[in-house]
C-alpha cells in the first residue's frame, strides 16, 4: 500500500513548534562582527562624497564604501535578455538608484552600536529627478542609465500590433489592469553570516531560496574558485521567490575576508520592505474580442512591466505573463507585447506566482467585460471557450506546451461545490430587497506554469549503515514541507518507514547541486529525482542482496510492504535494509547504495477554478470576503495535507493583492508603505476559512504525475476576488475598480460611476 | 529597530517619577509602553531618560465615584475591558478599549499612557473628549484636573506640564455611548473613528483620525441640538475638521467617512 | 548597566542589560533562547510574542528593565519533557505552520487565549489573532489548530 496520497503530518514540526528552527539569526558565531548597511532616502541622487569620520570615531567602528569594495557588480544572467549596462555595483559609487541602494557598510561590535554608528554616517547627495512610475520611464526622459540611453530593459512580442487582429468579432471590450507592486514580506527578514576557515574556504550562511547559486554568485562577484566556497542556507522563514541571492550577503562574504573575522548581518523589517526585491508591478492592457453568442476570436495584451532600478527577473517576467497570456481558453488568434523599464524604486523579482497571476487577472478581467457586454452569463462564457480536455498535449499560439489539463471539469466541480445557483439566486434576492451591502460573486479560470524553465534538480539516497536513507536534494524547503513529502516519495520505493528517510538540503558542501526552490518546481523534479535515485538504489540493493542470499541478482526482488529483499516467491530467507546494510558495511561495500540523479522534465501546468463571495458595503466601500471555493488540480497529491496548507497560503497571498496590499511611493520615492503598519498585509482576521475542493488531473512529464501547487491558489484568487468586487458593484454602473480593492478604490469606483 | 541609548528611572512613587522628569528636560514617562517604545524602536522619539511608572500599582484601579467613574491612569486596556463598574456604568469605554490594538497591546498599553500620548488616530482619547472626560494630572505645584475639552492640543501633544504625570482619568456615567472604528484591517489605528454619547441629556460626538488631534463634531451637536435627526446632523460631519491623507486614505475619503459613521453612530445611540 | 532578575521558564535567570536592551533580546542574546522571534519593527507581527506573568505580550515593546520581577514563559517553556504542550500538539496535527517563524508567537497568543475564553468561536479566535502575522498557512490551518486545542481542553 502505497504512502502517497495520504495525510501525513511533518517530521520536521517538532523543532519549529519547541523553538529550536535554525534559522540564521540563530546561528552560534562566535565573535562576529555586526554590519549595518546605510541605505539612501533619495530615489535618485548622485552621490559626492561619504563623511564616516563621526561614525568611525565610535569604538571598534569602521565604515567601507563603494570605492572599497572590489567586488563585480550584480549582472542578469543572460537568459533573461536584459539590456547590458544597468549592472547593480554590491555598493552604490556615484549615484543611487532607488530609496534603500546601498551606499555605505558600517562594521561593529554588535547590532546596536552598529545603528548608532550608521546614522552618523554623512553622505553628501545631490539629487536627481527620479522616474517612479513605468509611466514616467517609459518616456525616456530622466535616464537611470545614461551611458545605456534608454530605460528599456527588457522587450518581447510583436513590434506593430495587426490592425485586423479583431477582424469578425461582433464585440471587443478592452481595459487597462495594473496589477500593483506587492511586498514578499516572509516573516523572517533577511539574514546573512560569513566566516573563513582556518583552511581558507569561506562559508557562507544565507536566508536564501537557492544556496548552489548563491555559492556561484558569491565565488564569481569575488574572485574566488567555487570550490572554496561552501554556503549554508539552514531553515529558512518564508521566500516566497525573493529570498534568491542578494548583494546583502555577498558583501558579508567580501567582509569577512576582508576583516579575517566572522561577520553577520540580520536586517530590521523596514529595511526589508526596501531591500528585499518586490514583485507584481505590471500595467496590462488587454482588449478581447469574440462573436455576439460568446466565441472568443481574438486577445490581444500589451504588458508594461517595472523591472526596479537595477533590472533582473522581475524585468524578466512579462515574457512569461506573454507566454501564459491566453490562459484556459482556446483563442484563435493572440498578441503579445511587452516592455519592461527601470524605475527608481526598489528592484523586482519573482514573488508567488512570477508573472502569472498578472496574465490571469487582466485574461479573467476581460473575460467578465466580454460577459458583461454580451449579456452571458461569465461561467458560460468560460466553459464555452475552455480548451478541450481532449486536445492535451495544447500548443497555445504564445508557444506553451500545456501538458495535461480538464478546465471544464473543474469548473462543473467548482460550480457545484460552491452551489453557483443558489448564490445567484441570493444575489437576486438581495438586490430586489436593496441593500447597503451588496453581495458579489466572482470566478477565475486559470492555468499556470510550474518548472517554468524546465529543469533539471538533483537527488541523492544514500543507505546509511543501520538501514535507514538519507536524501539528499538539491531543492530547499522553507516552508513547503519537503523533509515530509521527498521522504514519503522515497520511503514508498524503499519501503523504508518514513521516520526512516531523512531529507538534507541547502549545504553545499553535503549536497552536490541543486537549482533551489522556487515556480512551484520542486516536487515535480527534486522529488522525482529522489524517486529515481531511489528506484536505482533499490536496483543495486538487490543485486547486493543477491550476492548475500546467493541467488541470481534478477531473482531477487524487494517487499515494499516489509523493507526486504528475498527470492522473488520465496519470502525467506530475507534481508531487512539493516541487515543488508550491515552486511555491506562490514565488506566494505555499502558505499555502493549511494546513488545520484538530476532529473529534468519540461514545465507542467497546474490549473484550477476559484469562486469568491464578497459583501461590499457602498456606504463605505469596505468589502469584506466571506467566502472562498476553489478548485486547485496540480495532477498527483502526494501529501494531500502539506498541498492544503500550499493552497491555503496561496489563496491568502491573493487575497492580499485583491483587497489590501500595495507598495506605494511617495513623491519623494521613498515608500509610504515601509512598514507593516502602512503595509496591508492580512491577519486571520481579515480572512475567512477556505473551501478547497480536490482535483488530480496528472501530468504525463514524470513518473509520479505531480505538477506544481505552491503557487496556484495565488494565481486563482486575485482575480475571483476582483471580479467579485466588480459585481457586486455592476447595479451601481461600475465596470472596473483598481487594485487592491480597499475601501477609498471601491468608493472612488462607486463616485465615478455615480457621475 | 533598537532605541537610540537612555538612561533609565522606576519610580517608587508619582512624586518620585515628578522629581525624576525635573532632572532631565528631554525625560519622558514609560507607562505600558505600546505608544512609546514603537516610536523609540525607529528612533522618531529620542528621549534622554525613560521614568518608568509602570509599577505604580496604586494608579490601577476603577471606582465608582458617585456621578463619576474614577480610572487609575495605569489601568490596563485589557483590565478595562473586563472591569465590572465600567461595563455597567460607562460602557462605551469597556467597548472602545477592547478595540484597542490587538490582545497584546492590550495587555500592556495602558488608558493613561494612550491619552498622554495623544494619537489624534487614537480611540480612547476620542470617547473620552465625546464624554468630557476629566484628566487629574499631578505636578510639583500639586494636582490639577484639565478637562478633555482642553487636554488635546496638538498631535501628540497635551496640556500636560513637562513635569506632571497624568495619574486618573473621570469619565460621566453614560448609558449611551458608541464608538465606530473604520479599519483598512482589523489591528490598524482607525482611518476614522466616530464617538458618540449622550452626556447629561445632550448629544455629542467626537472624531479620532480627522484632525490634528482628536475633536468635537460641533456643527453636528449643534444640528442635533436644534432637531436634526441622524442623517441631516450627519451631513454636517465635515465641518471644522482637518483630516489627514495617507496611505489608509485621503482627505476626501475620510471626510465621506465621517459622514457615513456619524450617521451610524447616532443610529445606534 | 542595570541587573535584572527574573523567572523565565520556571527558572530564575539574570543578567546585566543596558536600558534601551528590548525583552526580546534579553531572551535571545542573553538567555540563549532563540525560539522568540523578531518579524518586524512595528509591533505588528507578534512573532515575539511570549507570556509576561501569564499573558500575551510582545516582548519587543517591553524593555528587558520593564521585565524585571517578573515571570515568563517562551516557547522553549510550553513542552514537558519530550511531549508536546497539547496546544503545540494541535499545530502539529492540523498542519498550522509551514516555514515556523511566526509559530512560537501564534503557540503563545493561544496559550493565552484559551486561558482567557477557553471556547472561542471562529470569529473570536480570528479577531484574537489580529496581531500575530503569517506569510505561509493563509491562517486557515492555525484556526483549526486553536479549535483542535479549545476542543482538547487545553
Amino acid at each position: 500500500m502505497s504512502i502517497l496520497g495520504n495525510r501525513v503530518v511533518r517530521v520536521e514540526d517538532p523543532r519549529f513548534l519547541r523553538g529550536e528552527g535554525r534559522y540564521v539569526e540563530n546561528l552560534e558565531l562566535e565573535g562576529a562582527l555586526s554590519v549595518t548597511f546605510v541605505r539612501s532616502p533619495l530615489a535618485h541622487a548622485r552621490v559626492n562624497a561619504v563623511d564616516a569620520s563621526a561614525a568611525e570615531a565610535l569604538p571598534n567602528v569602521r565604515v567601507f564604501t563603494g570605492a572599497d569594495v572590489d567586488a563585480h557588480p550584480f549582472g542578469p544572467p543572460p537568459h533573461w535578455h536584459i539590456a547590458a549596462g544597468m549592472e547593480r555595483p554590491l555598493v552604490a559609487r556615484d549615484v543611487v538608484r532607488f530609496a534603500g541602494d546601498i551606499v555605505a557598510l558600517v562594521v561593529s561590535e554588535d547590532r546596536a552600536s552598529g545603528l548608532d554608528a550608521a546614522e552618523l554616517v554623512l553622505v553628501d547627495y545631490d539629487p536627481l529627478p527620479a522616474a517612479l512610475s513605468i509611466e514616467e520611464a517609459v518616456k525616456d526622459e530622466v535616464l537611470l542609465f545614461p551611458e545605456v540611453g534608454s530605460n528599456v530593459a527588457n522587450r518581447s512580442g510583436v513590434e506593430d500590433f495587426d490592425d485586423g487582429l479583431f477582424d469578425g468579432c461582433d464585440v471587443v471590450v478592452s481595459g487597462v489592469l495594473v496589477s500593483q507592486r506587492l511586498v514578499a514580506a516572509p516573516l523572517e527578514p533577511r539574514s546573512a553570516a560569513a566566516v573563513v576557515g582556518d583552511d581558507g574556504r569561506l562559508t557562507v550562511w544565507a536566508t536564501s531560496q537557492t544556496p548552489h547559486t548563491g555559492k556561484m554568485v558569491v565565488a564569481g562577484l569575488l574572485g574566488l574558485d567555487p570550490g572554496d566556497v561552501r554556503v549554508v542556507s539552514p531553515d529558512v522563514g518564508g521566500g516566497f521567490g525573493a529570498k534568491m541571492v542578494e548583494p546583502e550577503a555577498v558583501l558579508v562574504a567580501w567582509l569577512a575576508r576582508t576583516l579575517g573575522r566572522p561577520v553577520r548581518w540580520t536586517e530590521t523589517r523596514s529595511e526589508n520592505m526596501l531591500g528585499l526585491p518586490h514583485g507584481r508591478g505590471q500595467r496590462l492592457s488587454f482588449a478581447l474580442g469574440g462573436t455576439r453568442d460568446g466565441k472568443l476570436l481574438a486577445y490581444r495584451l500589451e504588458v508594461l512591466g517595472d523591472g526596479g532600478a537595477y533590472p533582473a527577473l522581475g524585468a524578466y517576467l512579462p515574457n512569461l505573463t506573454a507566454l501564459m497570456a491566453n490562459g484556459v481558453y482556446a483563442i484563435p488568434k493572440v498578441e503579445t507585447r511587452t516592455v519592461s523599464v527601470v524605475t527608481n524604486t526598489t528592484p523586482t523579482t519573482s514573488i508567488r506566482g512570477a508573472g502569472r497571476p498578472e496574465a490571469t487577472q487582466a485574461l479573467e478581467r476581460a473575460i467578465d467585460l466580454f460577459a458583461a457586454e454580451t449579456g452571458l452569463d461569465p461561467a458560460d462564457v468560460r466553459r464555452a471557450n475552455f480548451i478541450s480536455a481532449d486536445a492535451f498535449p495544447y500548443l497555445t499560439p504564445t508557444g506553451a506546451t500545456y501538458d495535461s489539463g480538464d478546465y471544464e471539469a473543474a469548473l462543473d466541480l467548482l460550480l457545484r461545490s460552491a452551489g453557483y445557483d443558489a448564490l445567484r439566486e441570493e444575489q437576486r434576492r438581495r438586490r430586489a430587497e436593496g441593500s447597503v451591502v451588496e453581495l458579489g460573486i466572482g470566478l477565475a479560470a486559470y492555468v499556470e506554469i510550474s518548472n517554468p524553465v524546465g529543469e533539471a534538480e538533483f537527488g541523492e539516497v544514500e543507505i546509511t549503515e543501520d538501514g535507514g536513507a538519507i536524501l539528499r536534494t538539491g531543492s530547499h524547503s522553507h516552508g513547503q514541507g519537503h523533509e515530509t513529502t521527498f521522504a514519503m516519495i522515497a520511503a514508498e520505493r524503499l519501503g523504508l518507514p518514513v521516520e526512516r528517510v531523512v531529507v538534507q538540503r541547502g549545504d553545499t558542501d553535503d549536497v552536490a547541486k541543486g537549482t533551489g526552490t522556487f515556480g512551484s518546481k520542486s516536487t515535480q523534479i527534486g522529488g522525482v529525482a529522489g524517486r529515481v535515485a531511489a528506484d536505482a538504489v533499490v536496483e543495486r540493493a538487490s543485486s547486493l542482496a543477491a550476492d548475500y542470499l546467493e541467488a541470481s541478482a534478477t531473482d531477487v526482488v524487494l517487499d515494499v510492504e516489509t523493507g526486504r529483499f528475498h527470492v522473488a516467491d520465496v519470502p525467506t530467507p530475507a534481508l531487512s535494509w539493516a541487515e543488508l546494510a550491515s552486511k555491506a558495511s562490514a565488506d566494505g561495500r555499502l558505499g555502493e547504495l549511494r546513488i545520484a540523479h538530476e532529473f529534468q522534465a519540461a514545465p507542467t501546468f497546474p490549473f484550477g477554478c476559484h469562486l469568491a463571495v464578497v459583501e461590499v458595503d457602498t456606504d463605505t466601500g469596505k468589502v469584506e470576503l466571506v467566502r472562498h471555493v476553489a478548485v486547485d488540480d496540480a495532477g498527483t497529491l502526494v501529501n494531500p495535507l502539506i498541498a492544503e496548507g500550499q493552497v491555503h497560503g496561496g489563496i491568502a497571498f491573493g487575497v492580499g493583492q485583491a483587497l489590501f496590499e500595495e507598495v506605494v511611493y511617495a513623491e519623494d520615492g521613498y515608500p509610504l508603505t515601509g512598514t507593516f503598519v502602512g503595509y496591508g498585509f492580512p491577519s486571520a482576521a481579515e480572512l475567512p476559512s477556505y473551501e478547497r475542493i480536490e482535483m488530480v488531473t496528472p501530468t504525463p512529464n514524470n513518473p509520479i504525475g505531480v505538477k506544481g501547487i505552491g503557487e496556484s491558489g495565488t494565481v486563482g484568487s486575485t482575480p475571483a476576488v476582483h471580479n467579485a468586487v466588480i459585481d457586486a458593484l455592476a447595479p451601481h454602473g461600475v465596470r472596473d475598480v483598481d487594485l487592491p480593492c480597499n475601501g477609498e478604490n471601491v468608493w472612488k469606483a462607486l463616485q465615478e460611476a455615480r457621475g | 529597530m533598537i532605541p537610540a541609548a537612555f538612561t533609565y528611572h522606576r519610580a517608587a512613587s508619582v512624586d518620585d517619577a515628578i522629581e525624576a522628569l525635573g532632572q532631565d528636560e528631554d525625560a519622558k514617562v514609560l507607562a505600558g509602553g505600546h505608544s512609546l517604545i514603537p516610536a523609540l524602536k525607529l528612533r522618531i522619539a529620542r528621549p534622554s531618560v525613560l521614568v518608568d511608572v509602570g509599577r505604580l500599582d496604586d494608579l490601577r484601579y476603577v471606582r465608582d465615584d458617585g456621578d463619576r467613574i474614577a480610572i487609575g491612569a495605569l489601568s490596563r486596556h485589557s483590565g478595562l475591558v473586563a472591569d465590572a463598574v465600567l461595563r455597567r456604568d460607562c460602557p462605551v469605554v469597556a467597548r472602545t478599549a477592547a478595540l484597542v490594538g490587538d490582545p497584546q497591546v492590550r495587555h500592556r498599553g495602558t488608558i493613561g499612557g494612550s491619552v498622554a500620548h495623544a494619537d489624534p488616530a487614537s480611540d480612547l482619547p476620542t470617547v473620552l473628549l465625546a464624554l468630557d472626560a476629566d484628566l487629574v494630572a499631578r505636578g510639583p505645584d500639586g494636582e490639577r484636573t484639565i478637562a478633555a475639552a482642553s487636554f488635546f492640543t496638538g498631535p501628540f501633544e497635551t496640556a500636560l506640564a513637562p513635569r506632571e504625570v497624568l495619574v486618573e482619568i473621570r469619565v460621566p456615567k453614560v448609558e449611551r455611548g458608541v464608538y465606530l472604528k473604520h479599519t483598512r484591517r482589523a489591528q490598524d489605528w482607525a482611518t476614522v473613528g466616530v464617538a458618540a454619547a449622550v452626556v447629561d441629556g445632550a448629544t455629542h460626538v467626537s472624531f479620532a483620525s480627522m484632525a490634528p488631534t482628536p475633536i468635537r463634531a460641533r456643527a453636528v451637536e449643534e444640528a442635533l441640538a436644534n432637531g436634526a435627526g441622524a442623517a441631516e446632523a450627519a451631513g454636517h460631519a465635515g465641518e471644522g475638521t482637518d483630516p489627514p491623507s495617507d496611505v489608509t486614505g485621503s482627505a476626501q475619503y475620510r471626510a465621506h467617512l465621517a459622514h457615513v459613521y456619524v450617521r451610524r453612530a447616532l443610529e445606534q445611540l | 548597566m542595570t541587573n535584572v532578575v527574573l523567572t523565565v521558564n520556571g527558572e530564575r535567570r539574570e543578567a546585566d542589560v543596558e536600558p534601551r536592551q528590548l525583552l526580546v533580546y534579553l531572551l535571545r542574546d542573553q538567555l540563549g533562547l532563540k525560539g522568540t522571534n523578531v518579524g518586524c519593527d512595528t509591533s505588528s507581527c507578534g512573532a515575539c510574542t511570549v507570556l509576561l506573568d501569564g499573558e500575551s505580550v510582545k516582548s519587543c515593546t517591553v524593555l528587558a528593565l520593564q521585565a524585571d520581577g517578573t515571570d515568563v514563559t517562551t516557547i522553549e517553556g510550553l513542552a514537558t519533557g519530550d511531549g508536546l504542550h497539547p496546544v503545540q500538539q494541535a499545530f502539529h496535527e492540523q498542519h498550522a505552520l509551514q516555514c515556523g517563524f511566526c509559530t512560537p508567537g501564534f503557540v503563545l497568543a493561544t496559550v493565552s487565549l484559551l486561558r482567557e475564553s477557553p471556547r472561542p468561536s471562529e470569529e473570536e479566535i480570528r479577531h484574537a489573532l489580529e496581531g500575530n502575522l503569517c506569510r505561509c498557512t493563509g491562517y486557515h490551518n492555525i484556526v483549526r489548530a486553536v479549535e483542535a486545542a479549545a476542543e482538547a481542553g487545553a
